[in-house]
């Protein structure tokens, strides 16, 4: 075993360097979905930069009983870096203290319960499982609503209205072979599932795998690939999340594959941001984490810019907005290739939202702990999908999708809320009806 | 510690959810964006959204003699919300309702929590704009502005705060409400409240209401960019543009040290080997007006000996923009400590200023990059430094002391826009003498004689 020198999530002091960038403008004001719906200082970067400088220099402590509350009330969707003049990481920071908080007092005690009653689903408590992200659906329980489903069990900060998409009977990975292979490839990726397409969303996992036939690409979806584990490094269990970072990349090592694709944008910024981050010091992965890291984008990176992108025939009739995943367009920087997708697909008519890549509010758990705050971000993203009166809403990430859903059947007009590499599939497999191909 | 029933009347006028008393929520309320000042927490914060609900606050902390701090969104730079005496952070960015717009008679009366962005957003629907435009726009509050009597980038041409404020309803330390001006561009009924209270820093009352002028949004723009060889060519053109008469809308200056600085942030294709750069924008409602505005701009730089770069297009303009916009955050990554001053000094004193303000770096051996208002004489020397290095520190405030004198010295001002707080307190008796202090604590005493709204701001304690 190699040990890591100490860092920032190893102990909290190191993170001295990174609060005194902040200049305390205020400017991440302007930006936060937190402190826009709660106007407190507290819910802003600038507030918790402070409080952690509190916590360090000694006047207030870790053990404060409101620390959860407050270290935790936080999207990570760093909105507030794009807006910072002098460009505080402040992602670092945020999961620093968490880290901090974690090792000192233990998990968040809600996700504590999370965990514990995921426990009981044996079968499908992988090392995934630890996170709670993507299995709110485990509490739910199936109600004539049209897109999911209501909760199973009244847990405490649960709101029983909330709906939320069911488990897939076969998890995608058992769906399918390990390896898709075509005849003469353009090129060979490994499928990085993530747990949302795997256990919920198991049709976008088929949606991708189509797609990348019809663009002549081999498919390898290893079958011993984890959790991505930024649930896990968010709630502060730094550990855990490097044992599934390691996981992952040797299992990606023994791929040999081109690139590896995503169909979510937190998994993927993760893989190719997060694990450098996580992995820092760790001279045994230096190595893999640089190249994987490298290698790691989403799919429509992947379509657009590195293969001959084929273009979709079969005709789609909707009228489609886009909403921007926080960590595809904040952390990849990728905004234009998914919307250059959607606009080559025949009979789409394509309306842009206003502020597209304002936070849904999801945040992984963040729903669930702050679920008042999470709906009034929420009901925000919904109101602008109103008007552009679209009839499809899209986005590239199932954590957007499962909390837009959700919006949707609350705040919105019956829009249908899908993957937008489903509507690609669909029009390549519409081709067919169309008499093309 | 405020008294419990204290906490409990609070919680009755404004609802508990209104009402923060846990410390961690406490802590992110013990500053403003003011560097180098102390921090202080605060017994509570209320978050208030009617002024019914600020009268009654008022009135308990009348009854209770406890200090109330009002705070917007605490980005002002001189110390003007941090609760030195502990009691009572009213913040109103919950009062954030825009209540008329008025296009008949160029007028908006908004809430004081509106942000100065989204006044300029509703606005922009009727072809109107709000002019004052501090760096903070897109995150200060009507009512901090008004109490700081904020400027801005285009404060040359169109004013700053003060121009645009026609009207207010506030509350005062006994708990009373009054109104004064409104929608008339006329009105003298009694004193000038209106002047009193813009820039009064939280210390007379507290702001709740204010009607605000619009004027129309100009129509074409041009800008322009000149690099001078040495700072009294900077300085003459400064002069020489006003003295063509042409006023623009943006008249900034950049020194050399700022300009590598922004170079090597930013990459935005700033030359060296310079001493100053002016970034200067016109404006107005004719194409021809503009272009011939432009052209004597032109002829001014280059009988000054200034190189020029003009914007053709939109793209270009914003290159030219995003230099100025960056000086502030590049100057901020040279040291964990920032400390921004505006003092201010005639127009005609610019190039003076600037050469003193060399002196000062070189004397103290600080890192001090200028930028600011040219224009407006109103400079922004910035200073970075490290404040753990206790050397280094001392070395900085002396510098401070030194512009201040400097810009005494040319006739200027401590500040031109950020106002006194705390920061600029020790140096006021300089500017305003004995006699201006004193009058300045018959004023306050006459409001607030239990000096309870913001106590040990921008008013200095008589010595004893
Ligand atoms: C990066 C940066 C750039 C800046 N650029 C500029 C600039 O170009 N020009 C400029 O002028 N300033 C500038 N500032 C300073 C700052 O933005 C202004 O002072 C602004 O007016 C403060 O508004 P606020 O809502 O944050 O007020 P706050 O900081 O919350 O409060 C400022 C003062 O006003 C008082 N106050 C607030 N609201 C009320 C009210 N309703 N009634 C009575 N008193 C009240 C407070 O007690 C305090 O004394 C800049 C600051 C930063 C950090
Ligand atoms: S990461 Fe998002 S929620 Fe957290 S402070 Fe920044 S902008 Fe706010
Ligand atoms: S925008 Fe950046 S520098 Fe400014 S207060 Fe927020 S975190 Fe600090």
């Amino acid at each position: 075993m190699s040990t890591a020198t100490a860092t920032i999530y190893d102990d909290l002091a190191l993170v001295k360097e990174e609060l005194s960038r902040c200049m305390k403008c205020g400017n991440c004001q302007a930006v936060c979905p937190v402190f826009i719906t709660e106007k407190t200082e507290g819910g802003v970067a600038r507030g918790k930069i402070a409080l952690a400088q509190a916590i360090i220099d000694g006047t207030i402590d870790l053990d404060d009983p409101d620390m959860y509350e407050h270290i935790f009330n936080c999207l990570v969707c760093k909105s507030c870096m794009q807006n910072c003049p002098t460009k505080v990481n402040f992602d670092k920071i945020i999961f620093a203290l968490r880290a901090a908080i974690a090792k000192k007092k233990g998990l968040h005690p809600v996700k504590k319960n999370i965990f514990k009653l995921l426990h009981n689903y044996k079968p499908l408590f992988d090392l995934g499982m630890r996170a709670g992200g993507a299995f709110q659906g485990l509490f739910m329980k199936q109600i004539p609503s049209r897109q999911g489903r209501q909760l199973r069990f009244p847990i405490g900060i649960l709101d029983r209205k909330r709906i939320l998409p069911s488990l897939s009977a076969t998890p995608f990975r058992s769906q399918v072979p390990e390896k898709v292979t075509v005849k003469n490839p353009q090129a060979t990726v490994a499928f990085f599932t993530g747990c949302s397409i795997n256990y919920i969303y198991p049709q976008f996992g088929q949606d991708i795998v189509t797609v990348l036939k019809k663009n002549n690409v081999n498919v390898i979806i290893p079958q011993d690939q984890h959790c991505c584990g930024v649930a896990v490094f968010a709630h502060g269990d730094v550990q855990t999340a490097r044992e599934m970072a390691k996981a992952n990349l040797d299992a990606l090592e023994k791929t040999n594959a081109d690139y590896v694709v995503f169909g979510c944008g937190s998994c993927a910024s993760t893989l190719s941001h997060e694990y450098k981050e996580m992995l820092k010091g760790d001279a045994d992965y230096a190595e893999k984490v640089e190249k994987w890291s490298k290698k790691s984008i989403e799919i429509s990176t992947f379509l657009m810019k590195k293969i001959d992108f084929r273009k979709p025939e079969g005709v789609v009739n909707a009228t489609v907005t886009y909403h921007d995943s926080c960590h595809l367009k904040k952390t990849m920087k990728v905004f234009n290739e998914p919307r250059e997708i959607i606009k080559s697909i025949p009979g789409v008519t394509f309306k842009e939202m206003s502020k597209p890549d304002a936070c849904c509010g999801s945040g992984g758990t963040y729903n669930l702990t702050h679920y008042e705050t999470s709906t009034g971000i929420l009901k925000r993203k919904i109101d602008d999908i109103n008007k552009t009166k679209a009839d499809v809403a899209v986005t590239a990430c199932p954590g957007c999708l499962i909390q837009i859903i959700d919006g949707i059947e609350q705040f919105g007009e019956g829009q249908k809320g899908t993957h937008y590499i489903s509507l690609l599939a669909e029009s390549y497999r519409n081709e067919k009806k169309n008499g093309k191909k | 510690m405020l008294d419990k029933a204290v906490i409990e009347k609070l919680e009755k006028i404004v609802g508990a959810e209104n009402v923060l008393t846990k410390k961690a929520d406490l802590v992110a309320y013990s500053y403003d964006a003011t560097a180098d000042v102390q921090k202080a927490l605060p017994d509570v914060v209320v978050l208030p959204s009617s002024t019914a609900e600020i009268q009654q606050i008022m009135k308990l902390a009348n009854e209770t003699d406890t200090p109330v701090y009002t705070r917007g969104s605490g980005t002002n730079l001189s110390g003007g919300c941090i609760p030195l005496k502990q009691g009572i952070v009213l913040c109103t960015q919950k009062m954030n309702k825009i209540l008329e717009i008025d296009p008949d008679n160029l007028t908006a009366t908004v809430q004081a929590g509106v942000i100065v962005a989204d006044l300029n957003s509703a606005v922009a629907a009727h072809g109107l704009i709000y002019p004052p435009d501090p760096g903070t726009v897109a995150t200060a509050t009507m009512g901090g502005t008004v109490a700081e009597c904020a400027g801005g980038l285009r404060g040359l041409k169109y004013g700053v705060t003060k121009h645009y404020v026609m009207g207010m309803e506030v509350v005062l330390p006994t708990g009373d409400v009054v109104r004064f001006g409104g929608k008339t561009v006329k009105n003298v009924t009694a004193y000038d409240f209106a002047s009193l209270f813009v820039g009064s820093e939280g210390t007379l009352g507290i702001v709740t209401e204010i009607t605000a002028k619009l004027i129309p949004a100009p129509k074409y723009k041009k800008s322009m960019l000149a690099l001078y060889k040495n700072l009294a060519d900077a300085g003459k053109s400064v002069s020489g543009i006003i003295k063509a008469h042409v006023i623009p809308a943006t008249l900034e200056i950049m020194d050399a040290m700022t300009m590598e600085t922004v170079e090597n942030y930013a990459k935005v294709g700033l030359p060296s080997g310079y001493a100053a750069l002016l970034l200067i924008e016109v404006d107005g409602m004719a194409k021809d007006a503009v272009e011939a505005e432009a052209e004597a701009v032109v002829k001014v730089i280059k009988e000054n000996n200034g190189e020029l770069r003009v914007a053709e297009n939109d793209a270009e303009r914003e290159k030219l923009w995003a230099a100025r916009r960056a000086a502030l955050p590049a100057l901020a990554q040279l040291g964990n400590t920032v400390v921004i001053e505006d003092a201010t000094v005639p127009r005609s004193r610019i190039a003076d200023m600037l050469v003193e303000l060399d002196g000062i770096r070189t004397k103290y051996n600080v890192t001090l990059g200028t930028f600011g208002h040219a224009g407006d004489g109103n400079l922004h020397p910035t200073i970075m430094y490290n404040c753990d290095n206790k050397e280094e520190a001392e070395r900085v405030h002396k510098a401070v002391d030194e512009i201040f004198a400097a810009a005494l010295k040319f006739g200027g001002t401590l500040s031109g826009e950020h106002g006194i707080g705390i920061a600029k307190m020790p140096y006021l008796k300089d500017e305003l003498g004995e006699s201006g202090l004193e009058m300045m604590r018959t004023i306050q005493k006459s409001f607030d004689p239990k000096n309870l709204l913001n106590p040990g701001k921008l008013v200095p304690a008589k010595e004893v």
